[in-house]
């Protein structure tokens, strides 16, 4: 950090570059709350909805956290982990189930089938990856290491688009979680609730899981310091298989999630969250859980919040359109203050 | 590494080398071909290419080329995929064209620029091809105009919308022809309901950032403010977005008061979004939505739920009450085991039969069934296409390759199927 | 007696049923039927049997190479029947699942199509005969190829894949061959887009001859064709590759041009990215950015329709052809996107790693969304783009074909190729792989960081803007669509796949994930998979690119070993 101290033109900018990007922050949310348009009821629901958006977010970060902490590499076919799961499971199961009126009779039994058939199918395409895309890669450079998690992402999905078909597929609606239920004065969606408390249990039992089990202490280890856990007595090649199977269970939950929330799948539907989510996971601090938590948290707030708050009142044609751009500036404002991300960069016990 | 660059250069004498052992052999034969012994025939000079800028030649037995270039990868190859399969049922349906069976080329527009230069560049360079049949998307289509254009060939697309496509000022090249309708059109047909039939004067719009959205929520504006109206809100979402109260809570409190229609021709996911917050949103309770044919889907109906109420979709006639059409949809279940996948398949089905058509009356055969295509002939004949019974309806050309029989309805929702009310 | 012959059954078949798991997965995606349609050989073979057959072909082959003992080739012959029949029963299992289930309401690909190509166009019963009795024997065929002299094999199998290549690029060929020796010629060599079947195998023999006494001569002339040149010597070398270069697009062809100009302009991203990624190690992902300004530029400068500015209209007004205004643009916009690469460079200077690529990717977003965005519409178009570029001209004469064109995009190369050169060369150059290698150390030794941190940003941006500035009046229209991350994606892609560091690398990472993809355009979806495919074979079997650079070579070869040295 010091090393740049002497040149001041570079300071300059950033401080310029800082205070430009606050100050336009603090008008927007000064006039914001001056015009005093937007009601309370509606502040509330994009906090709502952000904290919901940021859940399934968060889901999927864990998954780019926890394999960055034990590979140190960008596992960019993780968005593909989160559709295949799902993208099979409606297809296969959702679809037919719902055709046949079993779903309608048992949509408790139907989801449980569900979600079971997209944690399998999700591990099953991540232990592939795994096995013979990236083992051989263990120690060569990061850069070839993101380049083939590029090959398998692109593989994925035409794999599946070829399997299952390119069109979008609606996941059936479920009677119980139509509707929504008063809260603080507002209306949430059912399926909101569910994804929030969905994640939260995830969360708690990944944290369990982690911190508390042998294996959650071998991944851990691993992520440490390979040779040593090696030494140790741990299997390396079975604990990170182990990573990838814990990664890919979290993010066919999230595809579940999905699925209700949006009720619409297809083979591409990765791309978008998968980006998100890799953005939350460095904001929050790259190796990080509850940074990956934390993260994908923020984004999804400041995604909801931040076009009406920042942007709504400078007169800005069709400001929702700029939502990404918010989110991207804020996280090279966060990385500009705190390089290593909000929470720090280590998936260590002190912080795990 | 020098033995893979040997190795390369070996390949290409390799080549080479082939094809110039073949190349003399064969050359004794052509005159045999081409010789006109045939007894009965007409004189010879009579079978030349008269057209000023080409001909194709199919030579007895060979198949008459087309091309397609539509979306067929991607995340909108539903969209592509779907045109083409019209197209290739045409050709099932029509058999042999002059004698001549039909062979389709099929390319990939890629649904951008890039995609449809390239697509452009690849069929122009293919001398044995008539026409093409493309493209998806409009931005493909843009340059893609212009390469066909320049080469003297005709592109006829099933599902270009966009105005500038047809604007002599903007991105009309001769050669251009659509049997899908301009947006101009829908955005129109949508105004007109909303201020004429259900008789209200201010509106909004929204758009995700797609050209195509975007072109049609700017028609409807146009046309709605022409017609007397006033848009009080012009906006956007993002694709991909489901959080839509910020977007419709400003549109709520635009400076005009809130709308009392509200247009949104985005695609299914953000549509429904949209359609159903706009209840929940203070000030938008009485105002009317509506959607376009983006937001045409079995899963929109389900999804949409008691949100129908009161919601109006426009779209393309898809009431195609023919015969053909019966066929059509016997023939698409049969070749790809699904529903026709998007709208615009009988649009590349009429595209092609359109061409079959023009191919018929202007082709020139010989006896022994060489056919030359003169290329403005062909040019000629379909932007003369005037009173063609297509599954569409009855295709008209203008001069600037408007053929679609734009028959906009709008919907409803009613007992699970979109249902038109108008006109 | 198992043991005597080397023969592990499990292992057999294991390989069995991984070869057939391959087969029914090719198969169910539609790889099957849609390579069916094509014909490598006409009336002979289909690409879509090729394919379904490649997996257990493949496996027998290398299962017979790997048997070793006193009866390897009867053992190997053994092992290669059990493969092919049982990778063949998991295609009957298909075949019959087919029959039995409604299969296709989930796995779209598995039509009747599919079976009837798979059982050879006999229906299930004899199918399912017909099915192994065909992959059987072509197992036992690669099999017995195992055990032919070396010498021989090699040759045979040049053969065998150039007559594969000729006939997956027939199409193309075919348009080729036309134009020089006449439609008679391509009625000879080739059917409905596939090679016939005499010329097939005399390409073949041809090939494998050819080959052979290729590997004999080379073997013969080795030790006299390596002395270091000097640069005259060298530039006589470079000379007829110069000529090549110059006369390409006569050879080429109006749509090989155009694939060529494509992979020129991705080459130009790709010198320049190489500089950012491959020399000075700051992993940028959002590297459309600059391709994105410098296209855009470019468009609102020179179009001639109500976005632009107006300069075509003023050179025009000078009584020049509006194209004319292409080349004082086009300095514009390298000057604009350098700037735009130290703007964006300044925020990233203190990030490393994977902050850098997701701050960088950030950047290419943002800039993307304003482009689209109703904000900037007034200036840049929004989502309907600007239209109306005029085609670059010199004088009077505008370059509107790719062929023409193509002499701008060679210059730009040329050029880009140059600096690179020289900069990598240079004290620079030097810098910034210290840079790479460490920051710290780099900078205890006097480099000075920043400096030279954004000077690798200025000019990797200043190339991109240069290919951004040649493509949009290529394109005569530009939308924001056509500036997604997959370009960022794509350009990485290609200098690693070619070679980190390497400039020779990269013209082959660009021939290869942007050319060969282009080429294959009628494949649709399975390009995009037979790419990802390639990216991780590629890091597999060769991390360090075709053509890799010394630098990286070294340093791959170095971190295999126990000692990490340090490179040079």
């Amino acid at each position: 950090m010091d090393r740049l101290k002497s040149f001041s033109v570079i300071n300059a900018f950033l401080w310029l570059m800082r205070a430009a990007i606050i100050a336009v922050v603090a008008w927007g949310t000064i006039q914001t709350i001056l015009n005093n348009t937007t009601s309370t009821r509606a502040w509330t629901d994009f906090v709502i909805f952000g904290v919901a958006q940021g859940s399934m977010y968060a889901l999927i970060a864990i998954g780019y956290t926890l394999v960055y902490g034990v590979l140190k590499m960008i596992n960019f076919a993780h968005s593909e982990f989160f559709m295949s799961g799902i993208f099979t499971a409606t297809s296969a199961v959702a679809i037919p189930l719902n055709a046949s009126g079993f779903m309608a009779e048992h949509p408790f039994i139907t989801m449980i089938l569900v979600s079971l058939v997209a944690i399998v199918v999700s591990v099953t395409v991540a232990l592939l990856t795994e096995r013979i895309a990236y083992r051989p890669l263990r120690t060569a450079p990061r850069l070839m290491a993101l380049i083939t998690a590029i090959g398998a992402s692109f593989f994925w999905q035409y794999y599946f688009s070829g399997l299952l078909g390119s069109r979008a597929k609606g996941f059936p609606a479920i009677d119980a979680l139509k509707g929504s239920v008063p809260f603080l004065g507002t209306q949430v969606l059912k399926t909101h609730i569910l994804v929030v408390i969905v994640t939260i249990l995830s969360l708690l039992a990944l944290n369990f899981f982690i911190t508390r089990t042998r294996a959650g202490m071998a991944i851990r280890a691993v992520a440490e310091n390979k040779d040593v856990a090696a030494l140790m007595g741990i299997n390396v090649n079975q604990t990170i298989s182990l990573t990838f199977v814990t990664c890919a269970t979290m993010a066919a939950i999230a595809g579940v999630l999905y699925a209700l929330v949006f009720q619409q799948v297809h083979f591409y539907m990765g791309f978008i969250p998968g980006i998100k989510a890799f953005t939350a996971a460095v904001l929050g601090g790259i190796g990080n859980i509850p940074g990956a938590a934390v993260g994908g948290l923020f984004l999804g707030l400041f995604e909801s919040v931040g076009p009406s708050l920042f942007l709504q009142s400078l007169g800005i044609a069709s400001f929702n359109q700029l939502k990404d751009v918010i989110a991207f500036t804020m996280l090279v404002l966060v990385l500009i203050f705190r390089p290593q991300g909000i929470l720090g960069e280590r998936l260590t016990e002190t912080k795990a | 590494m020098s033995k893979k660059v040997f190795g390369l250069l070996g390949l290409l004498t390799v080549a080479s080398l082939v094809l110039a052992a073949c190349g003399p052999a064969p050359a004794t034969e052509p005159p045999a071909t081409e010789a006109p012994e045939a007894p009965g025939t007409e004189a010879p000079e009579a079978f030349e290419c008269m057209d000023a800028i080409g001909c194709v030649e199919v030579a007895a037995g060979d198949p008459i080329r087309i091309a397609s270039a539509l979306v067929i990868s991607g995340p909108n190859a539903s969209l592509g995929l779907d045109s083409q399969y019209g197209v290739e049922i045409a050709i099932q349906f029509k058999g042999d064209v002059l004698g001549h069976p039909v062979e389709l080329q099929a390319e990939d527009d890629g649904c951008n620029a890039e995609g449809g230069q390239a697509a452009g560049q690849k069929v122009v360079s293919d001398p044995s091809i008539v026409g093409v049949i493309g493209t998806s998307c409009s931005g493909a289509g843009v340059p893609m105009a212009q390469v066909i254009s320049d080469a003297g060939y005709f592109m006829v697309s099933p599902s270009n919308t966009a105005p500038s496509l047809t604007d002599p000022d903007q991105a009309w090249r001769p050669g251009y022809l659509r049997t899908a309708h301009n947006d101009k059109v829908q955005g129109a047909a949508m105004a007109d309901y909303a201020f004429n039939v259900l008789g209200l004067a201010t509106a909004a719009a929204i758009h995700d950032g797609d050209p195509y959205t975007e072109g049609l929520a700017n028609s409807f504006r146009e046309a709605f403010e022409a017609l007397g109206g006033t848009v009080v809100a012009f906006t956007a979402v993002n694709v991909g977005d489901t959080d839509m109260r910020p977007v419709l809570t400003s549109v709520a409190s635009a400076e005009g008061g809130a709308p009392e229609f509200l247009f949104f021709p985005v695609f299914t996911n953000e549509c429904v979004f949209l359609a159903i917050q706009a209840l929940e949103v203070a000030g938008l309770e009485n105002t009317v939505r509506a959607a376009a044919d983006g937001c045409f889907s079995d899963t929109v109906i389900t999804n949409l739920g008691d949100a129908e109420e009161g919601m109006w979709f426009s779209g393309p006639d898809l009431a195609y009450a023919s015969a053909t059409y019966e066929e059509f949809l016997v023939a698409y279940q049969e070749n790809y085991g699904s529903e026709p996948l998007s709208v615009f398949h009988a649009h590349g089905f009429d595209a092609a039969n359109m061409i079959f058509a023009c191919i018929e009356s202007t082709a020139h055969q010989n006896a022994e069934g060489d056919l030359l295509i003169g290329r403005q002939e062909m040019r000629d004949c379909l932007y003369a296409t005037s009173g063609f019974e297509g599954i569409t309806g009855t295709l008209t050309c203008n001069e600037f390759g408007d053929c679609a029989d734009p028959k906009i309805a709008v919907y409803e929702i009613d007992g699970g199927e979109y249902v038109p009310v108008y006109p | 007696m198992s043991k005597q012959l080397n023969f592990d059954w499990r292992r057999t078949l294991l390989q069995g049923s991984m070869a057939g798991f391959i087969s029914l997965n090719i198969s169910a995606i539609g790889m099957v039927v849609l390579f069916g349609e094509r014909y490598l050989i006409a009336g002979l073979i289909t690409m879509g049997q090729a394919a379904f057959l490649l997996a257990p072909v493949g496996m027998a082959y290398a299962a017979a190479k790997s048997t070793l003992g006193k009866w390897r080739i009867l053992t190997g012959l053994v092992k290669a029947a059990v493969i092919g029949l049982v990778a063949s029963l998991f295609l009957v299992f298909l075949v019959w699942a087919e029959r039995i289930f409604d299969l296709r309401s989930v796995l779209l690909n598995v039509s009747p199509k599919l079976i009837s190509f798979l059982t050879f166009g006999a229906g299930a019963d004899q199918g399912s005969f017909l099915l192994p009795a065909v992959t059987v024997t072509v197992c036992l065929l690669s099999a017995a190829a195992a055990f032919i002299p070396e010498r021989i094999r090699k040759a045979l199998f040049f053969g065998l894949g150039l007559t594969a290549l000729v006939g997956l690029l027939s199409p193309i060929l075919v348009e080729r061959v036309r134009n020089f020796l006449g439609q008679s010629t391509v009625r000879v060599l080739f059917a409905s887009n596939a090679l016939q079947l005499w010329p097939g195998i005399i390409l073949a023999s041809a090939g494998a001859i050819l080959y052979a006494g290729y590997g004999f001569a080379a073997s013969r002339l080795k030790p006299a064709s390596t002395p270091k040149s000097a640069l005259a010597t060298r530039m006589a070398r470079q000379a007829p590759l110069f000529l090549l270069l110059l006369s390409l697009p006569f050879f080429l062809g109006t749509y090989l041009t155009e694939v060529t100009n494509n992979v020129g302009i991705y080459l130009l991203m790709g010198l320049g990215l190489n500089i950012v990624v491959g020399l000075a190690g700051l992993l940028d992902l959002g590297y459309v950015a600059f391709f994105a300004i410098g296209a855009y530029t470019m468009a609102v400068l020179s179009s001639t329709g109500p976005l632009g500015i107006g300069l075509s209209q003023w050179v025009a007004s000078m009584g020049l052809h509006p194209g004319n205004a292409f080349w004082i643009a086009v300095a514009i916009c390298v000057a604009v996107a350098a700037v735009a690469g130290v703007v964006l460079g300044i925020p990233v200077l203190k990030m490393r790693g994977d902050y850098l690529a997701i701050v960088t990717l950030g950047f290419g977003e943002i800039i993307r969304i304003l482009a689209l965005s109703d904000l900037m519409k007034p200036v840049l178009g929004g989502a309907q783009g600007v239209l109306q570029i005029p085609k670059p001209s010199i004088g009077s004469l505008v370059l509107l074909e790719p062929e023409k064109l193509y002499y701008v995009v060679l210059a730009a190369a040329l050029l880009a190729a140059f600096i690179s050169t020289r900069l990598r060369e240079s004290r620079i150059g030097r810098s910034w792989i210290a840079i790479r290698e460490d920051e710290d150390v780099a900078e205890a030794m006097g480099i000075n960081l920043v400096r030279t941190k954004l000077l690798a940003f200025a000019i990797g941006a200043a190339f991109s803007g240069l290919a951004g500035a040649i493509f949009a009046p290529k394109l005569t229209s530009i939308f924001p669509h056509s500036f997604s991350l997959l370009i960022s994606i794509n350009v990485l892609s290609l200098i690693i796949v070619g070679g980190l560091g390497s400039i020779p690398g990269t013209v082959v990472g660009a021939i290869i994930l942007v050319g060969l993809p282009e080429l294959l355009r009628e494949f649709a979806e399975f390009r995009f998979l037979m790419y990802g495919i390639l990216l991780v074979m590629m890091m597999i079997n060769r991390p360090e690119g075709f053509i890799p650079s010394d630098i990286i070579r070294r340093e791959l070869r170095a971190s295999e070993s126990e000692n990490p040295t340090p490179a040079t």
